[in-house]
């Protein structure tokens, strides 16, 4: 439980700060460590569940992806904003660079295993964002068409 | 000039305009093209073609005009630009904002600056990396050599970027001072595990919006922009892991 709290809160700090550094305007600053909040916590609770960072990256995505629509749509911004910060933390910047450093200490079978780990979180990230994208149009296609009909 | 072909010339202006902003700004590569062809449409002109990657913008209208072209050289991060271009768009295709309006606007804004001041920046890195380092499953106790080799780590980016024009020389030098740095602590015995820190300070520097987005181009169909975006990412990654190598190489 104080894993899931101390998470909650540097994953929140962590977020609002990169926000800082991309100068996300300012009034968005504490969505963007919300946003990344919600996906962290998700991840790191698959992962500790005994789920690959895979799928658990994906899922993270799904929900991040959907929340920032739904920010985006009632503050009227860019979505991208939201999903950034809440996707910061889930980049494999970590395994990226840890398969950086096997590459130059010349181990590179561990190197490329690394390496294709990370592609394929990245990956899972942009299926992720996507698979969410596609609900939320075809919800509002469908909302769409339930209030023109109704007028 | 006939009168017609100077509105189209102006906004075919005023769209490039809208679109470099953005691009400089780090908006995604359909975002731009979007916002150029809803600017066009609004203005009075249905088909307009974009073609937008990474380093340039071609925009033509399907008059006789001929196509224009725009180069982007210097590209970085600044949300709130992508916001404030994204109102102007939207406030043209409501009508709300003339032509004329809307490049003031536009011209404005490309002036101006509203990145927060370094010392915040450097401040808001610092915290990250500490943070990152706990979310990465390390101790408390590296809590504040984190912290420090995190900013410290990113006010050098900053200030070699402004000093070496050259790209990815200065990923490599701020990660060879983070990895200096973090070495030292861990030497004296202020730091335990040096993995932890040297990953959560580079996080600041580490290129995963561009991994994502470029991803994310790809499966949009967006090709070109897709694979140049990911060699910037896989450039940047390896500067930063050679700068980590060195230090590893030299020092232990």
């Amino acid at each position: 439980m104080t894993m899931v709290i101390t998470h909650l809160f540097t994953s929140f700090i962590a977020a609002t700060s990169f926000g800082v550094i991309f100068n996300a305007p300012r009034k968005s600053l504490l969505r963007c460590g919300f946003v990344g909040m919600v996906g962290w916590i998700i991840y790191i609770i698959l992962v500790n569940n005994h789920y690959d960072a895979i799928p658990a990256s994906l899922i993270s995505a799904v929900f991040i992806s959907a929340i920032s629509h739904i920010f985006a749509k009632i503050y009227r911004t860019p979505i991208i904003i939201f999903s950034v910060a809440g996707i910061i933390p889930l980049v494999p910047g970590g395994i990226s660079y840890d398969a950086m450093r096997h590459f130059v200490l010349n181990d590179y079978n561990m190197a490329i295993q690394l390496a294709a780990k990370a592609f394929m979180i990245s990956g899972a990230i942009a299926v992720g964002l996507v698979i969410a994208e596609v609900f939320f149009q075809l919800f509002m296609k469908a909302k769409h068409k339930i209030t023109s009909r109704n007028t | 000039m006939s009168k017609n072909n100077e509105h189209v010339f102006e906004v075919i202006e005023l769209c490039l305009l809208a679109g470099k902003i953005m691009l400089q700004s780090g908006a995604e590569t359909y975002r731009v093209e979007d916002t150029m062809t809803r600017i066009a449409g609004a203005l009075g002109i249905p088909n307009s073609h974009s073609y937008v990657t990474p380093t340039g913008i071609v925009f033509s209208t399907d008059d006789t005009n001929p196509a224009k072209l725009i180069r982007i050289s210097e590209r970085s991060t600044d949300l709130y630009k992508v916001t404030l271009v994204n109102g102007v768009s939207r406030k043209v295709s409501n009508g709300e904002l003339t032509r004329q309006e809307a490049f003031e606007k536009l011209m404005e804004i490309e002036k101006a600056n509203y990145t927060f001041p370094i010392y915040q920046q450097v401040l808001a890195a610092s915290i990250a990396s500490a943070c990152f380092m706990i979310m990465f499953l390390g101790q408390w106790h590296d809590f504040f050599p984190a912290f420090i080799t995190g900013g410290v780590g990113f006010l050098s980016f900053i200030f070699l970027q402004r000093v070496v024009q050259i790209r990815f020389f200065s990923e490599f030098l701020a990660s060879l001072i983070i990895g200096v740095i973090s070495m030292l602590f861990v030497k004296i015995g202020i730091g335990e595990q040096l993995d932890k820190i040297i990953i959560g300070s580079v996080m600041p520097l580490v290129p995963g919006l561009l991994i994502t987005n470029a991803v994310r181009d790809l499966m949009a169909g967006h090709l070109v922009s897709g694979l140049s975006k990911g060699a910037e990412a896989f450039l940047t990654a390896f500067a930063i892991g050679a700068g980590i190598a060195v230090v590893f190489a030299t020092m232990s």
